[in-house]
């Protein structure tokens, strides 16, 4: 019988990164199932089988993504009951996390956030207090609720692919009875770069940009990067709060983070302490950052951002 | 309305910050009212002051759990406006995970609730310390609430709230029946300081403290032996060290990218 359950919402046309991910890392632990909310595309179940998933569960109503939160948390409870799970694995997502905490409450498990690894025993490895611990948790449950990182498992399909059968779970009716509904939603305009949180790199700016991000976002798209921002600039109105990184923004942990025209407050460190380099470009040769930078100048970023976008570009050829 | 804001006392993020003791707790020295649960204090303030303030009989109500330090975080509340304040605090309480943190202050809100019921519990998006932004979640599931969370804005109409939620790629318009418990970001509104008359009026108001036994919970099921998770180890990270720093003589911008390459980062 399955012991670990994987929750894959909305899946689309392939699996994400992440998710494949969260297959690798489970099969480590144990006999994989997922619980899929939405479509399940061929390429998908496809995929499923090579990565050695046993079973699928599939929900008995479709209307969850209507309702905020608890409906899925409700299902997943439910599927986590009929694959026997011992451990359950989700996203990182704040919706992921939140699915987790609710579901924690109704199983009766531990849950444990913004996890970077698990031991074949299931404790499990994370980062706190903005980075400067890093701790090893486990649930004391008979279920344990994780939800998992990316870009720290390396997504490897199974050995022998399997040929999961995939059933209907029975959505029970109080995660809906009492759940907020969602009335609306917008598609922001997609900006082609990666996701801030889940980024292999980097680029952020901050108070020196001075209302032009431009320099920045060249930089970001010449490597393949997403934008970041410091609360000065976002407060300013140069960038959508989305890019904020920091202490009440986003934790990033990238390969690589370059910060441009940010002092570096404590804050602002906070958010990027765990990336695996920093490089700092920065006018200000007091500037903190340069505390902390592995690699830093102490120049305009008006002149050093564009020569570099440059060179770049002439490298890549 | 009667409005809950939990408020929390966590260790000052401008200072360096320490796990200590058998369970990796947080050092609590040099701990402030957690900024984040400033926004949410401010917005049921601007609710309350909306329909008339405390003389037309709207509370807000500042709760906080913790050690005797977190009567603190009460306080500046009291000074920013909340009418009352509410302390829960039991030695049996400390090194409470997210699922025990809940399920205290689930029965202290049910406490609260006895006599005139509570419309709305308002939260911090996250605390500053732990980061896992759970509990609001947890809360609304053991209180069979309906959850709003990261709200960037909120407005309250009879006896139904709709929010405004932003995600990376998507906003959302969200709406619930009262009462609910709802989380909201830094973007949501700008909070007050406290003046001077708050100050001075926050002395005249009443701080309740609660107990374990005051809300009816067995403190079996709250602090480390209540938990459903453990750390079992904590190592505090290396402190990074500076690199190599240079001046920009008009060609920093190919040497950053030379380093890039040596550290294969192209």
């Amino acid at each position: 019988m399955a012991n670990v359950l994987v929750f894959i919402d909305n899946p689309g046309d392939a699996l994400k990164k992440s998710t494949l991910e969260l297959l690798t890392l489970g099969r480590s632990l144990g006999e994989t199932a997922v619980a899929v909310n939405g479509d399940l595309h061929q390429d998908v179940s496809a995929t499923l089988a090579e990565y050695g998933v046993t079973a699928v569960f599939r929900p008995s109503a479709q209307d969850l993504d209507d309702y905020l939160v608890s409906a899925k948390a409700a299902y997943l409870a439910a599927a986590a009951g009929a694959a026997g799970a011992g451990t359950v694995l989700l996203d990182n997502s704040p919706e992921g996390k939140e699915i987790a905490a609710r579901l924690g409450i109704r199983l009766n498990a531990g849950v444990i956030t913004d996890v970077v690894a698990v031991d074949a025993d299931g404790t499990a490895h994370k980062s706190v207090l903005a980075g400067s611990y890093t701790t090893s948790a486990r649930a004391t449950t008979a279920v344990s609720v994780l939800t998992v990182k990316a870009n720290n498992v390396t997504p490897e399909p199974a050995s022998v692919a399997s040929a999961p059968e995939t059933s209907t779970v029975e959505v029970p009716a109080d995660g809906t009875a009492t759940a907020a509904r969602i009335t609306a939603r917008e598609q922001k305009a997609a900006s082609g770069r990666p996701d801030l949180s889940d980024a292999r790199i980097v680029v952020a700016g901050g108070r020196g940009v001075d209302g032009d991000f431009g320099p920045v976002e060249q930089l970001a798209d010449a490597l393949g990067a997403a934008v970041g921002a410091s609360r000065a600039a976002t407060d300013a109105g140069w960038i959508s709060h989305d890019a904020q990184v920091g202490q009440t923004g986003k934790t990033v942990s990238p390969q690589l983070y370059i910060s441009a025209g940010i002092s570096g407050a404590i804050q602002q460190k906070a958010g990027m302490q765990t990336a695996k380099v920093i490089v700092a470009v920065n006018k200000d040769a007091e500037s903190p950052i340069f505390e902390i930078a592995d690699f830093g100048i102490i120049g305009d970023l008006f002149d050093v951002l564009p020569q570099a976008t440059e060179e770049i570009k002439k490298r890549k050829g | 309305m009667k409005i809950i804001v939990l408020v929390k006392h966590v260790p000052d993020a401008q200072f360096d910050r320490h796990l200590t003791g058998e369970g990796y707790t947080t050092d609590r020295n040099e701990s402030i009212l957690s900024e984040l649960d400033e926004y949410a204090l401010e917005a049921a303030l601007q609710l309350a002051e909306a329909r008339g303030g405390a003389k037309a009989g709207n509370q807000v109500i500042a709760l906080s759990m913790g050690a005797s330090g977190a009567v603190n975080a009460v306080k500046k509340s009291l000074q920013m406006g909340a009418t009352e304040g509410v302390h829960l605090t039991d030695s049996a309480l400390a090194g409470s995970d997210a699922a025990a943190t809940s399920l205290a202050l689930a029965a202290a809100i049910r406490h609260l609730g006895t006599g005139a019921p509570v419309d709305l519990v308002l939260t911090g998006m996250a605390s500053t310390d732990g980061e896992t932004s759970l509990v609001p979640a947890q809360l609304a599931e053991r209180l069979g609430l309906p959850q709003v969370t990261f709200a960037s804005s909120l407005t309250v109409d009879g006896g139904r709230l709709t929010a405004r939620r932003d995600a990376d790629t998507y906003s959302e318009t969200v709406e619930a029946s009262l009462p609910a418990v709802v989380s909201v970001t830094d973007q949501i509104n700008e909070p007050r300081y406290p003046n001077f008359k708050g100050i001075i009026a926050a002395k005249r108001k009443s701080i309740t403290t609660l107990s374990l036994a005051d809300i009816g919970v067995d403190p079996a099921h709250v602090g480390h032996t209540g938990s459903w998770t453990t750390v079992t180890a904590a190592e505090e990270r290396p402190p990074r060290t500076a690199g190599t720093i240079i001046t920009d003589e008009g060609d920093a911008g190919i040497k950053l990218v030379d380093f890039l390459a040596a550290q294969k980062l192209l």
